[in-house]
């Protein structure tokens, strides 16, 4: 018998050379409590949590707490089924009202996760004659929802605008055309040039999909993204989103001006056969996405932890991600994955939660320690952020 | 039309800045099991081909490319 595992025996031999030399498991953390959107329990250590997708500090907020309370004692706990069947309540309407208004547009619908909304509306919209161009360096559920499908899929160089067009001018004439982007791309923390790619697209007579899920809450005016910020909004024709980063729970959804957009609630597949969101998930979600329409001085706030972090961190002597700020999320490159992970293990030592992000998640193999702020983190804890990197950085010798 | 021959030393040329092992290339060479690319070296390696010579590759067509020699025969006919 062929041991179907034995295509795993690399990844398990370099888990254990990293284990064997006494680091602590940088994928396998527990957090025993957590007291706020900023501060847990990790390993009896009260931690400062800098790698989470918090970013607008909603998860404690006492308004979305009491909403989750409220449905999960008038509606029970979860809905056992589809939304097509017996799995939409008053709330999922409700939710789904939340975001046409949060973002101005006619339809919204609520996946069970954001995976699931990328996986279900690129899978679906995008048939065998049509093609999905999309950046090369795209979530792995952008990569899912293209495998899922049957369409031809034409990756092209990271935000290059060039590189999109050409592809897009190769594309057979008569062909549907699908162009895929991210606002915030998760591993550096950098944004799109959404205003030209989006224009490219047009012109050439593709639909655009923008991805913003690092975005949502926080870049932009109204928090919408950064085809808010850029000014193109108007012209993209599906934004897919997620309840799991500033909205604070876990959900996904895609929101759309597309005439004909809710026949997708009926053929696309990841929304019919999965359940659908627990009530008490749907109402803390709609009442945070209120809340965040109203958010400019937290947003203000963030903006400034980004700024600080960023150039504390470079003053250090950390080599950076971006050159200036350009989201909530700061990446550090780390030379290798060994001293990742012992620079990870010597920052939750002094006391501060980071993401360690490693390939295939990572461009270039590249292997990360990565920051995510968050609008509740305080001036004083990003001076102390900095002071724990500081620390860290030269006891493992990242930094002189 | 460009010969298959010029294809061919052309796509060889390509394939050097990313032949980190060093191996030599032939049209039997494969890049997952000799070249030992991962997906990103592939991307990448792809998106210079396509520029190169005016054509899409597209990720499924990429999945029916395993050698040197293949790669070659499908550039002449996406450029026939």
């Amino acid at each position: 018998m062929t041991d179907l595992f034995s295509k795993f025996d690399p990844i398990i031999d370099q888990r254990d050379t990293l284990l064997r030399t006494g680091l602590t498991d940088p994928f396998n953390l527990v957090m025993e409590r957590v007291e706020s959107p900023t501060v847990a329990i990790c390993n009896g250590r009260r931690t400062i949590l800098l790698g989470t997708y918090n970013y607008m500090g909603m998860t404690f907020d006492s308004e979305v707490v009491a909403a989750g309370k409220k449905a999960l004692d008038e509606f029970g706990s979860g809905t056992t089924g589809s939304r097509v069947l017996n799995g939409t309540y008053a709330g999922h309407r409700a939710c789904e009202d939340a975001l046409k208004e949060f973002y101005a547009m006619d339809h919204a619908m609520v996946f069970s996760t954001g995976y699931q909304a990328n996986l279900g509306v690129i899978s679906t919209i995008a048939g065998k004659e049509d093609y999905i161009v999309l950046d090369i360096d795209s979530h792995a559920s952008i990569y899912d929802g293209c495998a899922l499908g049957n369409a031809q899929i034409v990756p092209f160089r990271h935000n290059d605008i060039e590189a999109l067009e050409r592809r897009l001018k190769r594309i057979p004439e008569g062909a549907g055309k699908l162009v895929v982007l991210e606002g915030v791309y998760s591993m550096l923390g950098d944004i799109a040039p959404l205003k030209d790619m989006v224009a490219v697209s047009r012109a050439n007579g593709a639909m655009v999909l923008v991805d913003e899920a690092h975005s949502m809450g926080f870049i932009g005016e109204h928090g919408r993204g950064v085809a808010e910020a850029q000014g193109v909004i108007d012209d993209v024709d599906f934004i897919i989103g997620t309840f799991s980063k500033s909205v604070g729970t876990v959900g996904g959804f895609c929101v759309s001006n597309h005439p004909k957009f809710e026949i997708l609630r009926l053929v696309c597949r990841p929304y019919v056969f999965t359940a659908s969101l627990p009530p008490s998930v749907v109402a803390t979600a709609a009442t945070s996405i209120r809340k965040l329409m109203d958010s400019a001085d937290k947003r203000a706030h963030l903006w400034e932890n980004s700024k600080r972090l960023h150039a504390g961190l470079r003053q250090l002597g950390f080599t950076l991600g971006t050159d200036e700020p350009q989201s909530a999320i700061i990446a550090v490159i780390m030379p290798d994955l060994e001293k990742g992970a012992a620079m990870w293990e010597a920052l939750l030592n002094e006391g501060l939660y980071v993401n360690l992000a490693r390939p295939p998640a990572t461009p270039a193999g590249m292997t990360l320690l990565r920051c995510s702020l968050c609008a509740l983190h305080s001036e004083e804890q990003v001076g102390e952020i900095l002071g724990m990197f500081a620390a860290a950085g030269r006891a493992t010798g990242c930094i002189s | 039309m460009p010969d298959r021959q010029q294809t061919l030393s052309k796509v060889l040329e390509l394939i050097e800045p990313f032949n980190k092992k060093g191996v030599a290339v032939s049209e039997s060479t494969r890049f997952a099991q000799d070249l030992e690319w991962d997906s990103l070296t592939v991307l990448d390696f792809v998106a210079n081909i396509e520029d190169e010579f005016d054509v899409l590759i597209s990720m499924n067509l990429q999945a029916e490319i395993e050698s040197v020699g293949q790669l070659a025969d499908a550039l002449e006919k996406l450029q026939a």
